[in-house]
């Protein structure tokens, strides 16, 4: 009977016995399934405590529901301050795709830099800052049951009763409250009463705030539309070294669709997509991180955010080749010297790094 | 090239394309008549090229080509047939008075269960007015898409649920994880075609809908020789981010294709 099946295993067709909470191992830890909360803290402390030398966990800020936002600090350890790349997942519950592709993306930089020299040289040189689920309240919550699966905000009540969430990516202090946001806490677009009003932007915010000028690349992972977005998401404003992200974001796309064909377009959100205010992305630009993209990950609509497991793979394939693209050059920007651009947009690229500080 | 030149190129270029896509002309027949083709076809291109061209990667052609596949899946849509945008090549759009807006586009559409993909010309146009009105599609005739034959399984489909006993009845297509129950796909996407006739219906230049999940589907009796479900159907649109909840009722058989009798939008989920 599907409605009994249900209700003893919502985790889908495997039973609660393959999910043996207590004593898990990461051998055994299926990247290609989706997993809840729990699941997914036990794999970060079981991670730190298996790679000790290169992997530490950071309490960064609380949830609404008082949850610790925890991220994995992946790196060769040295005593020299390190270059720093971010990257976040689940900022909006529903996109499940994307906690499994921070995860997916953990295991394979651990398993490449033991021999891959470049990865070698990248953990080397840079620390990876990477938070599996950012909004944890809301994805817990769209875990709950087959009616809250497509929550979008965090948890936090709303100024009026019956109002819950507020969209974490229109609540940063980026041209907060301009465009693309809803004032009603009703809408799945709310932006919040003011900007970091909620303790999950706030935590973003204050821990990349004290140590903006590491940071050389941003990345926050979504889902779904095969996007590649750079700032701003305000139509009024241009990123000063848009040129730069655009060739590096087609490059990514490229790399994209070599794994498995799939196309990503390229855009600001404005032109691919439509405006916004107040995203992540957008308040790391301003502050300075000169390489931000946000990704849209599978699929193009057809089944969504319900992108089933079977997928989860090639999702992460795809999107890691892409990812790594964007890195391994924000990289050698900066470490090597050795870019392949043309004369006119090193140029422009050096004239850009110069004013990424003073302009928008 | 001085841009004039390379603006009538374009449409040339454009309207050969367009032509033969509405006339159906397969290449043999087309050299027979060559002369009368450039006229007409610069004729055609100056309508073409009218208005603002539009970068096929952006959200307004974008927007306007996403109707395309759901005007198509309320025509020929079915259990197995159902259509996507594959990609959109080149868009134009010219504004018409105060009614509206008309959209050109070069798109390619595919029938996914198939993996059919055809590329061809249309046109979408969005009325402008105080109250939302349905945009207007206009596809050529189609020389893939429309022939693909599902006469066999959709025979079976038919009649195994024609006088079936208990009836039908399934919820949350698919589920948190986006699994299927493989007997309940061809439902799936009967749900997705019957969707479309919501989604063509409300699709305006601010909007971009596909249907995120079915949370109910029960058969009803058949009746008229149709098979008749009721369901809850949960939309998405991307530009809102909503999740628009509506309540749908209709009919399929092969030889009727599908119907929908009434849609009726539901109240918002407050915590959905």
């Amino acid at each position: 009977n599907f409605k009994t099946e249900k209700k003893l295993s919502l985790s889908g067709p495997k039973t609660i016995s393959n999910r043996n909470l207590a004593t898990l191992s990461l051998a055994e830890y299926d990247y290609f399934k989706y997993h809840p909360m729990e699941e997914i803290s036990n794999w970060m402390t079981q991670m730190e405590k298996d790679h000790p030398d290169v992997m530490t966990i950071v309490d960064y800020g609380k949830t609404y529901e008082k949850r610790t936002i925890k991220l994995l600090k992946i790196g060769l350890k040295t005593d020299t301050k390190k270059k720093a790349v971010w990257m976040d997942c689940g900022i909006h519950a529903r996109e499940w795709i994307a906690p499994a592709f921070c995860q997916y993306f953990v295991k394979q930089i651990l398993q490449t830099y033991k021999t891959d020299t470049k990865m070698e040289e990248m953990m080397r040189n840079m620390d990876f800052y990477v938070t599996p689920v950012l909004n944890i309240d809301g994805y817990v919550y769209s875990w709950k049951d087959n009616t809250t699966r497509l929550w979008r905000k965090n948890r936090s009540p709303g100024p009026s009763s019956g109002c819950y969430g507020v969209d974490l990516n229109r609540n940063f202090d980026s041209n907060w409250g301009t465009v693309g946001v809803s004032f009603d806490c009703n809408a799945t677009t709310y932006c919040g009463t003011q900007p970091i009003s909620e303790p999950e932007a706030q935590a973003v915010t204050y821990f990349l705030g004290t140590r903006i000028d590491d940071f050389l690349c941003f990345l926050t992972i979504h889902s779904y539309g095969q996007l590649l977005l750079v700032p701003f998401g305000n139509p009024n404003f241009t990123a000063s070294n848009y040129d730069e992200l655009m060739e590096v974001g087609q490059g990514a796309a490229e790399a994209i669709r070599k794994v498995h064909g799939q196309i990503y377009r390229v855009g600001s959100s404005p032109d691919i997509l439509y405006p916004n205010s107040g995203s992540s992305r957008d308040w790391a630009r301003i502050q300075g991180i000169p390489m931000t993209y946000t990704f849209e990950l599978r699929d193009n609509g057809t089944l969504g955010f319900l992108l089933p497991e079977d997928q989860i793979q090639p999702t992460c394939e795809e999107a890691y080749s892409g990812a790594l693209h964007i890195i391994t050059y924000t990289h050698d920007k900066t470490f090597n010297g050795a870019i392949a651009v043309t004369g006119a947009t090193l140029w422009s690229m050096l004239l850009a790094v110069g004013v990424t500080r003073v302009t928008m | 090239m001085g841009l004039r030149s390379f603006v009538v190129l374009a449409v040339l270029i454009c309207a050969g394309g367009r032509l033969t896509a509405k006339m159906g002309l397969d290449s043999s027949a087309r050299g027979e008549t060559t002369e009368g083709l450039d006229t007409l076809a610069v004729e055609e291109a100056m309508g073409v090229m009218a208005g603002r061209e539009l970068n096929p990667s952006f959200y307004e052609a974008q927007r306007a080509a996403h109707v395309v596949p759901i005007y198509l899946n309320t025509r020929y849509g079915s259990p197995y047939k159902v259509f996507q945008l594959e990609s959109v090549h080149k868009a134009t759009v010219e504004d018409v008075g105060d009614t509206g807006r008309r959209y050109h586009l070069e798109l390619s559409v595919k029938e996914f269960i198939s993996d059919t993909t055809e590329k061809f010309t249309a046109e979408v146009f969005f009325p402008l007015g105080e109250k939302q009105l349905p945009p207007k599609v206009q596809v050529p005739s189609l020389e893939k898409l429309t022939k693909i034959n599902t006469k066999a399984e959709e025979d079976t489909l038919y009649q195994k649920y024609k006088t079936k006993t208990p009836l039908l009845s399934s919820d949350h297509l698919p589920d948190n994880f986006g699994n299927m129950d493989p007997d309940m796909k061809p439902f799936w996407y009967l749900c997705i075609v019957a969707s479309s006739f919501i989604m063509l219906k409300e699709s305006t230049e601010n909007t971009f809908y596909n249907m995120a999940q079915v949370a109910s589907l029960t058969q009803m009796p058949t009746e008229n020789d149709q098979l008749k479900f009721d369901s809850t159907v949960l939309l998405h649109d991307m530009v809102s981010q909503e999740i628009p909840r509506w309540k749908l009722l209709f009919t399929w058989s092969p030889a009727e294709g599908v119907k929908a009798l009434q849609m009726e939008q539901q109240p918002r989920c407050e915590n959905c």
